[in-house]
């Protein structure tokens, strides 16, 4: 039953773009049909998927094609997990879409959008459903193309276009790697399903190279660090709605897929998880830095995009540690961190992208510089970014605390490990509080300078508020995060029976996660510090000697005007410098000479260190050798006739009986 | 019961003394007679009947500023342990909602300084977030030398280790880790040698610069906030400098209270006869407080 409601909502959204697509550009109605049926599949996705992660399990849904081995798709409670913020995102996205992206203000994309927007939801639904190598890979197809069209959306714009086509590329050697794996899958197994292999079935050289296959296309997804490249560009330049779920859902199918092949291969060796947790460190810590060095406010976003790729992938680590070494507890709190960190991260990232989206709506950029004092016009919006902020740096009393708190009690658990192996895995929780540290100071720049503060530009001054269509779904999302983080029991009844799939009970017993966290200390704490905050803030109104309207004192100086603030890259600049090893700034300026300088300005840019400093003067270097076949392509019909001739005459070689000849000499 | 009770007492009126005691001290130092003992609480008393003034720049996040972070810092103080006594709330991993406490204070302290929109106070808000970057990693790597020595995620089972007192083959580790948290309490609560809570030029200020805007009744929590900050810190260090008890709950409790004394003279002494380091060179400070958390932690590996 809740496969079928599933399937029905994947076709619901596969047919949503329809009514946009039919009815004409200039009435409203067809994308409020379109907004409609998105409303219906996520209502019927979402109860499918809450059936099968509480319900008892049930079998595959059989098709009549032996080919396939009969069971095409199923559903199992990792695959529900995964389901939640897919049919949540896609429908709240949707709504919002109303307000940014009307179909009668953007008459050449507005209805493409909404045709893909579906297609999209709908291919991450069958990917999660797929339960045979030919219908993931199908799902992942529609998945990574749908999200193509959506970048290219604006295919007018160079950045764009540029944008979509390195995605392309860097989605194609995913899906090239994918055909490597699944065919590798069926050579080693035998069969295209996906289901769990016996101990000794797989040889140590298959499973490792699965491995690295494994890590290859879903590390290129989900953007873990040296395969992030492609990432901040397409997050940045797609609209608002495309690049929350891109990065909240989309990213979150290569921790699905990771997730789902580990969990078919028994005994992993112990360096599997020291390398995920390895590069889940270093994706978290260099994706703050440059996180931080951005100007673009989506630009910065994506980047933490990759910073919780990170955290989700030490929790992970974390797991596959503690199943290579018998350790439940370890596993139980890995898993449980990854799995919730992909939750919050879908709630929180998504806010904050609608966030921006209201940003760009209003002022019409999406350079922090030329921002400024929103607070006062968009109050709502401020309000919501600020909670997604306060969630994304994993600040008590919001959900992302509660994530990254299991994070830390499973590496503060290997610490009872004997020997290095344990202490070495301990090293990722000062990693953690140096990213914890780093994210704060990168969203209280983006939060002072867009949100706080004087309008820098004209057009930040003259901001407005966002329709409600805009901001119902971040008000719904600031709302989810603030229940995860206030009541924390009750995600632990979501996250067991995954954790159950994941690492059934075999050699040795599974704790549950509530025995191994005080999950209702956290709550009550959590409840306790927003009832002092409120009662404190509340309290405070009731002061009444209070002088308003004067400005700000600044030291006593006259006329301090918006363009004296502290901009958002002074804000960043030390912590710039601190990291310039790996971010390696531009900077130009500021020219000052003699006794009367003139005036001169100052600019510092990060480029993205694998894209811009590797992939494409790699390219180019590829382009310039490459340059020498030019000259076996010259365009005269006779050089080419010529080529067929010595093809030819090679080929006529072979037959020449070598051998023969050889033997015919020496017995002479 | 009781010793609750005493805890909350202490937390909420002891705070501001510490800072008499460190001016006091400084005065001494310096040849003055100095201003009382009490003087802190005069001044809060005298903030907390003026009025306010808002510049026309800021919103509700100047004045949530100030407030949040009372309400973080007081939190936090409530999962320390005092002396031999066991904190009011302690639960495994509290270590982390500490930390994690002081962050959400410096979260909305900074977004306050830049909701005045002076350049001042962004600077002074840079500052703090730059020093926490180094200043967090050490304060986990301390953490984890008292967590893995002693076996327990709380830091009322980490902070008074094991019944029989500390073995001596921890000292090396546990030195380490003191003079580390020192230099991280120092930082935390703005003191020479990182900030100098007097001085006059605000272009070399981290924490007094972020608060510059502030007035009357706010400005009484930032600096109550701010002793209430220095209690609880060296309150967990004193765990580590000086894990004395006597048995009995009043001598403890006075034996805790002077102790506390001590280590403001102590910070006052090093006001005293130190400068503060030039702002470039506290950066190469507080890496010295994460190099020696995690030569600490280095040791215990085995």
């Amino acid at each position: 039953m809740p496969l079928q409601l599933i399937l029905a909502g994947i076709l619901a959204a596969l047919c949503s773009g329809l009514p946009s697509l039919v009815l004409p550009k200039s009435s409203a109605w067809g994308q409020r049909l379109s907004v409609l049926m998105m409303l219906a599949s996520g209502a019927m996705g979402l109860l499918g998927a809450g059936i099968a992660l509480f319900a008892p399990p049930f079998p595959d849904l059989g098709f009549p094609w032996p080919q396939a081995g009969n069971s095409l798709l199923g559903l199992d409670p990792l695959s529900a997990f995964f389901l939640f913020p897919v049919f949540l995102i896609g429908a709240l996205g949707s709504v919002y879409g109303l307000g940014y992206w009307p179909i009668p203000r953007h008459r050449e994309n507005g209805a493409s959008l909404q045709l893909f927007w579906g297609f999209l939801v709908a291919g991450l639904g069958l990917l999660l459903v797929a339960r045979h190598g030919m219908a993931f890979l199908l799902g992942w197809e529609i998945m990574a193309l749908s999200a193509f069209f959506l970048v290219a959306l604006q295919d007018r714009q160079a950045e764009s276009r540029k944008a979509s086509l390195v995605y392309l590329m860097a989605t194609h050697v995913a899906t090239l790697a994918l055909f490597g794996l699944l065919v590798l899958w069926r050579a080693s197994t035998g069969s295209f399903l996906l289901n769990p292999v016996g101990g000794d079935v797989l040889g140590l050289a298959a499973m490792n190279a699965i491995f690295v296959l494994a890590l290859l296309v879903f590390g290129l997804k989900a953007g873990m660090m040296p395969l992030h490249f492609w990432l901040p560009m397409a997050h940045a330049s797609a609209p608002s709605q495309v690049s929350a779920i891109l990065s909240g859902v989309v990213l979150k199918m290569g921790i699905y897929g990771l997730l789902r092949f580990l969990s078919l291969i028994p005994s992993p060796p112990t360096s599997w998880g020291a390398i995920i947790l390895a590069l889940g460190a270093l994706s978290g810590v260099l994706g703050v830095a440059f996180a931080i060095a951005q100007h673009d406010l989506k630009r910065l976003l994506a980047y933490h995009s990759v910073e919780n790729i990170g955290i989700i992938l030490m929790g992970l680590g974390l797991a596959m540690l503690g199943r290579s070494l018998e350790r439940p507890d370890w596993v139980v709190l890995g898993l449980g961190a990854c799995l919730l960190h992909v939750w919050n991260h879908s709630l929180f990232k998504s806010l904050l992208f609608f966030g921006a989206g209201s940003v760009v709506h209003a002022t019409g950029s999406r350079q922090i510089e030329e921002q400024g004092g929103l607070a006062k016009a968009m109050p709502w919006t401020s309000l919501f970014f600020l909670i997604g902020a306060i969630a994304i740096c994993g600040l008590p009393p919001l959900n992302g605390f509660v994530s990254e708190f299991l994070v830390y009690m499973g590496l503060f658990r290997s610490l009872g490990f004997e020997g290095a192996r344990g202490s070495a895995a301990v090293i990722a929780a000062p990693a953690l509080a140096l990213i914890g540290a780093l994210a704060l100071a990168c969203f209280v720049k983006v939060q002072g300078t867009v949100f706080l503060g004087l309008p820098r530009t004209a057009r930040a001054g003259r901001a407005t508020e966002s329709p409600p269509s805009m901001l119902a779904p971040m008000a719904l999302l600031a709302a989810l995060c603030a229940l995860i983080g206030l009541a924390p029991a009750l995600v632990s009844r979501a996250l067991d029976p995954v954790i159950a799939l994941w690492a059934p009970e075999g050699a040795f017993r599974r704790p549950d996660l509530a025995s191994l966290v005080p999950l209702g200390a956290i709550g009550t704490m959590s409840r306790f510090l927003l009832a002092a905050a409120l009662a404190t803030v509340l309290g405070s109104a009731l002061l009444r000697r209070v002088r308003r309207g004067v400005g700000t004192w600044d030291c006593g100086y006259a006329r301090p005007t918006a363009r004296m603030q502290y901009t958002a890259s002074s804000f960043a600049a030390s912590i710039v410098d601190m990291f310039a090893f790996a971010l390696r700034p531009r900077v130009r300026g500021p020219l000052i000479f003699g006794h009367f300088p003139g005036p001169t300005g100052m600019h510092g840019e990060v480029d993205d260190a694998i894209l811009d400093r590797g992939i494409i003067p790699a390219m180019r270097g590829v382009g310039h050798w490459s340059d020498w076949l030019k000259r076996f392509q010259r365009g005269l019909i006779q050089h080419y006739m010529l080529y067929i001739l010595i093809a030819v005459l090679a080929l006529l070689c072979t037959l020449i009986p070598f051998g023969e000849i050889l033997a015919f000499l020496s017995s002479r | 019961m009781i010793d609750t009770v005493v805890h909350l007492l202490l937390l909420l009126l002891l705070p501001p003394l510490l800072l008499g005691v460190i001016n006091k001290t400084k005065a001494l130092f310096a040849g003055r007679v100095g201003a009382p003992f009490l003087q802190s609480y005069y001044d809060l008393w005298k903030l907390f009947r003026k009025g306010m003034v808002f510049s026309s720049a800021t919103t509700w996040i100047f004045r949530a500023g100030p407030l949040v972070t009372f309400a973080a810092v007081l939190m936090a103080g409530l999962l320390v342990p005092l002396g031999p006594f066991d904190a009011p709330v302690a639960f495994a991993g509290d270590l982390i909602l500490f930390a994690y406490l002081f962050g959400l204070a410096r979260f909305f302290t900074t977004a306050a300084a830049l909701d005045t929109g002076s350049a001042f106070e962004g600077m002074g808000a840079a500052r703090e977030v730059t020093f926490s970057c180094l200043s967090e990693p050490a304060l986990f790597f301390g953490f984890l030398v008292l967590a893995k020595q002693y076996g327990s995620l709380s830091l009322t089972g980490m902070l008074h280790g094991p019944a029989g007192g500390m073995p001596a083959s921890v000292v090396a580790p546990i030195v380490l880790v003191a003079i580390g948290l020192f230099i991280v309490m120092l930082a935390e609560t703005c003191r020479i040698p990182v900030d100098d809570p007097n001085t006059h030029l605000e272009l070399t200020m981290i924490h007094e610069v972020m608060v510059l805007d502030h007035s009357g009744p706010l400005l009484g929590t930032v600096l109550y906030s701010a002793s209430i900050r220095l209690f609880v810190l060296g309150s967990v260090l004193l765990h580590l400098v000086a894990p004395f008890q006597f048995g009995d709950p009043l001598l403890d409790w006075l034996a805790f209270v002077a102790e506390l004394l001590a280590l403001s003279v102590a910070i006052g002494v090093i006001e005293s006869i130190m400068a503060r380091l030039r702002m470039r060179r506290v950066p190469y400070l507080l890496t010295g407080a994460l190099l020696l958390c995690g030569s600490g932690f280095i040791l215990l590996v085995r």
